[in-house]
């Protein structure tokens, strides 16, 4: 390592921000980059499960919300890609990875989404256990990026308001209605339980090395167990997992989910991986014209 | 090519306006559509400036050469001094 990437690597551990503008060593830039492309991307194709439940939304109330969040989630990938492109990536680049399944997106968006149950389940508990990470991200080195995750996360305290609402009213409705969320719930247990990732020690990850995370993954997903469980379980909810328990000094125990299986859907090969980027694709080749358009005119 | 253009907003009436981030867009008027979708749709802003980034003119290293501390407060320090003032005067409280 030369002195100087040495400088700027005592700089950041030490709790110093970089700017867009300053020097970065290339692996810095690297991991910084692909971590934010994965961010947007995530959010991006994170749409395209609720999408499905737009015109089947049960009452207007419902479709207004809904449609508001998936705006929000939109904003946030054009939010995320710009800070990619000042990193030196463009966004067409980034959508060209996309959709040619060169770049990745979080797990729990590989899923179908079967029920109106599951629009509850997400906008919960996915949302709960990405805002968990998001916060976490406020203290990233690269300022840009903790900045932008300030107006993310305001955003994202309202979709789970609207998620646990959703959940409410079914709990509350018919023994069908409650049926759905648990049936919901029993499905997406694991790629929740995946969604922070292998237990990588903090010591071990290089994306805390370079401080552009600042939280273990087990020290996230201890944080959505502890924080999340009691709240399911106090809507007479049950979750599929007979190991979890919380031991006497808070820490909580659980089936250990399959890693091997977590790289396969996010390579890829999740059971709805296929056609939301097939969708993606279609919708990129439809719009073309309009950016064409657009920009033909501007310039 | 889309241009870069930085937003600013004001949160409520006297409020200074703030950095709140960057949008691309093709044009002036793109810039304007996208720049209150993206920061003013839910009524958190007054008001937006958005400046084409190539207009911004930043300035940084500011290098204290001359040691111009007595142009700050923590250029002064007067407690010893103060204390002593006070013991002349018979003022000090033991």
């Amino acid at each position: 390592m030369d002195e100087r990437t040495e400088a700027f690597l005592a700089h950041v551990q030490d709790g110093g921000l970089v700017e867009t503008g300053d020097w970065m060593p290339d692996e810095y830039r690297a991991r910084l980059t692909k971590f934010v492309e994965m961010h947007a991307n995530s959010e991006l194709m994170g749409v395209l499960p609720e999408r499905d439940w737009i015109l089947r939304a049960p009452t207007l109330q419902r479709k207004l919300a809904l449609t508001a969040k998936i705006q929000d989630e939109v904003g946030h990938a054009q939010l995320l890609y710009r800070v990619v492109d000042d990193l030196g990536k463009p966004r067409d680049a980034c959508l060209d990875d996309l959709i040619a399944g060169r770049s990745k997106f979080h797990n729990v968006f590989h899923y179908p989404t079967r029920t109106w149950g599951d629009v509850g389940v997400i906008a919960w508990l996915v949302d709960a256990a990405a805002i968990i990470s998001q916060k976490a991200l406020l203290k990233c080195s690269y300022a840009p990026y903790a900045r932008i995750m300030r107006k993310i996360c305001w955003e994202e305290s309202f979709h789970i308001l609207h998620g646990r609402d959703v959940v409410l009213t079914l709990v509350t409705g018919t023994d069908m209605q409650r049926e759905l969320v648990q049936e919901a719930l029993d499905r997406w247990w694991e790629p929740l339980m995946m969604f922070h990732g292998n237990p990588i020690p903090a010591d071990e990850d290089p994306m805390v090395h370079w401080r552009i995370k600042s939280q273990a993954n087990e020290e996230a997903r201890q944080q959505f167990l502890e924080g999340y469980v009691p709240q399911v379980r106090e809507l007479g909810l049950t979750l599929p997992d007979p190991k979890l328990r919380r031991d006497d000094d808070g820490v909580w125990h659980y089936t250990e989910p399959d890693w091997d299986t977590l790289m396969a859907v996010v390579s890829g090969h999740g059971p709805a991986s296929a056609e939301r980027l097939a969708f993606r694709r279609l919708s990129r080749a439809e719009v073309d014209w309009v950016s064409r358009t657009v920009l033909a005119e501007a310039a | 090519m889309p241009m870069v253009f930085e937003v600013f907003r004001r949160e409520r009436p006297g409020a200074p306006m703030q950095h709140a981030g960057s949008i691309a867009a093709p044009d002036q008027r793109f810039a304007e559509i996208y720049a209150r979708e993206q920061y003013g749709r839910r009524g958190e802003s007054e008001a937006l400036w958005l400046v084409p980034r190539g207009a911004i003119d930043e300035l940084g290293e500011f290098v204290d050469e001359f040691d111009l501390k007595y142009r700050r407060v923590d250029g002064y320090s007067i407690k010893e001094r103060l204390k002593e003032a006070r013991q002349r005067a018979g003022t000090l409280e033991s």
